[in-house]
């Protein structure tokens, strides 16, 4: 008698998003970005479908970041204009999506001002044609300021906006709610923080398929284990029915590993740590890495040859097991 | 916690009446009242007065099927009633009830897997509702026996251990739910177990009370599903309080209406 695997079987799916919006649906993308619909734990072909592959999208900033040496040389000059460093992203890099992060609206960090930020979003829109995701620099007065302009300017376009927090989500929900755009809810690695926020936003009528969880996780070393078992749970109330903890992950995995000594720290200062090229890349790689086989849907990425690491990997993963 | 609504019996006098008349408002509306209010499932009964039982339950189906998308647990002592409304339930049904006698098994085990419904079968046999846990056991066992024998899925079967007013047969309720855990037991997978909850406070003056710590307890035993007034709001936050505790759902502050949300 030959083996018989024990397969599961859920009751329930995880919601599909859609991110931009192509011009005969009424947008200006040249493609969009569709997440979601597992039916079941990552990658379990046999046992589940995973409708849709996850993908990478390429941070950008709208100032140029304070990133280490070896996180900034791919990019070169361009990090100094947005419009030239998503370019790059896509036609170099064969980037499927951007995240825009307006740091520079930060009060401490250049305090642009809306009009600017809102010029720089319609430019991104008219230049490039990717999907995009919109950041805002984490100050909750200035967000609330910004964001709602950049959802009016870009009505039409689908894009994913973040971050929408248990303290703060009013404003911007109601923006992107009233333009047509889709959410980032984020939670601070809690899942009953993250499930009661997905109430709070559906409850003032956005539609769960535009909502995108962002659990907050750690990198390779700084807490991944944890946030890991945090999107897992999460992902197995969904599957039994759970419908506020049923959308998307989007996972901040470039954010999280350029934080990490371990990829910046230099040669002369840890000799036996090897080489920093492949280090950093390999830390950010292998983090994405992790969350896939957590169920992450998004992965947001900084460095090009970690994205071609982990594209490589979610390609493999996607094969019949 | 699987909850079938019990509120459409012609026991009571609204959907007697409604019966009589015709009146389809009435059951149309106490069917969504339940589904809103967190129900699982709908108990449909015509009531042991009706006349013509198959007729009466026909019209009741088909009410029902107009206000709501829930499964119906066919209620009858007759197996010709509930044959008849398997035929035209839209959803998969649930056969409510048999015993654990051979010759009633015999029907009720084939009309479950011809109409794919899930069957509710009470742990009591001709000679009345046993005394004591392994009385009941024995007959639980017996009736997964014989439904494992034809093929029958055990998930689709619901194993009912009789509860008791508690004036009536206090010393019982506390082994009814030690012999829900032993239920479970019986085979891999498990039958299912339920509770005709209403019954522990028949003839109390403290109903709404009763019911509810006793469910609550129940869950804590392992409790399945439950024939319950959905209506009862503070019923049904004491069992998803009692499942939150017990970590079938993922707390949140909201966490009554994140259920009812489900």
């Amino acid at each position: 008698m030959g083996l018989e695997l024990v397969k599961e079987t859920w009751s329930s799916a995880i919601n599909i998003v859609e991110i931009g919006q192509t011009k005969d649906a009424g947008g200006s993308r040249g493609s969009i970005i569709t997440v979601g619909g597992e039916t079941g734990l990552p990658f379990l072909h046999s046992e589940s479908k995973t409708l849709n592959k996850p993908v990478t999208v390429f941070e950008i900033w709208d100032v140029e970041p304070d990133w280490p040496d070896n996180l900034k040389s791919p990019f070169g000059k361009n990090l100094k204009n947005t419009l030239d460093w998503a370019k790059l992203c896509k036609n170099e890099f064969k980037a499927k999506g951007l995240c825009l992060r307006l740091a520079g609206a930060h009060p401490d960090y250049g305090n642009k001002t809306v009009d600017e930020l809102a010029k720089l979003v319609e430019n991104l829109l008219k230049q490039i044609d990717l999907p995009l995701i919109i950041l805002g620099c984490g100050d909750d007065t200035k967000d609330n300021l910004i964001l709602p302009k950049i959802a009016e300017v870009s009505k039409g376009e689908s894009l994913l906006f973040g971050s929408a927090v248990q303290d703060n989500y009013k404003t911007l929900v109601a923006a992107v709610l009233a333009d047509g755009h889709n959410i980032i809810a984020e939670s601070p690695i809690d899942i009953n923080i993250a499930k009661q926020l997905n109430i709070l936003i559906s409850d003032m009528g956005m539609p769960k398929e535009r909502i995108v969880i962002n659990p907050t996780v750690g990198a390779l070393g700084y807490g991944l284990e944890y946030a890991y078992s945090i999107m897992e749970r999460a992902r197995l109330a969904a599957f039994s029915g759970d419908a506020m903890l049923a959308m998307p992950f989007i996972c901040f995995v470039g954010f999280e590993a350029w934080r990490a000594k371990e990829a910046k720290a230099n040669e002369q200062e840890v000799p036996n740590w090897g080489s920093l090229e492949e280090r950093g890349i390999l830390w950010e790689a292998l983090t994405a890495s992790t969350f896939l086989q957590a169920g992450a849907d998004i992965l947001v990425m900084r460095h090009p040859e970690a994205v071609k690491h982990v594209e490589k990997f979610i390609d493999k993963l996607m094969e019949k097991n | 916690m699987f909850i079938i609504g019990e509120l459409i019996n012609g026991m009571y006098k609204n959907v007697r009446e409604a019966i009589a008349k015709k009146d389809e408002s009435v059951i149309m509306n106490l069917a969504k009242e339940q589904e809103n209010s967190g129900a699982s499932a709908l108990d449909v009964n015509c009531g042991p007065l009706s006349k013509v039982p198959v007729e009466d339950m026909k019209w009741l189906v088909l009410t029902i099927q107009k206000a709501s998308k829930l499964p119906l647990a066919i209620d009858s002592t007759k197996p010709e009633v509930i044959r008849q409304a398997l035929e035209i339930t839209k959803n998969k049904a649930i056969i409510n009830s048999t015993s654990a006698d051979e010759e009633r098994l015999e029907i009720y085990v084939d009309m479950a897997l011809k109409y794919n419904a899930s069957l509710i079968a009470l742990t009591m046999d001709k000679k009345g509702v046993p005394q004591d846990k392994d009385a009941r056991l024995e007959l639980a066992a017996g009736i997964v026996a014989f439904a494992q024998a034809k093929n029958f899925d055990i998930n689709n079967l619901y194993l009912d251990p009789i509860v008791l007013p508690v004036n009536v047969a206090q010393p019982q309720l506390k082994l009814l739910l030690e012999v829900l855990h032993e239920f479970k037991i019986i085979s891999e997978p498990a039958p299912k177990t339920i509770v005709g909850l209403s019954n522990v406070s028949q003839g109390t003056c403290q109903r709404s009370i009763i019911n509810r710590v006793f469910l609550t307890m129940a869950a804590a035993h392992g409790l399945d599903a439950a024939i319950a007034d959905p209506l009862d709001k503070d019923l049904m936050d004491a069992v998803i309080t009692a499942e939150l505790l017990l970590n079938k759902n993922i707390y949140c502050d909201s966490f009554l209406t994140a259920y009812r949300k489900k």
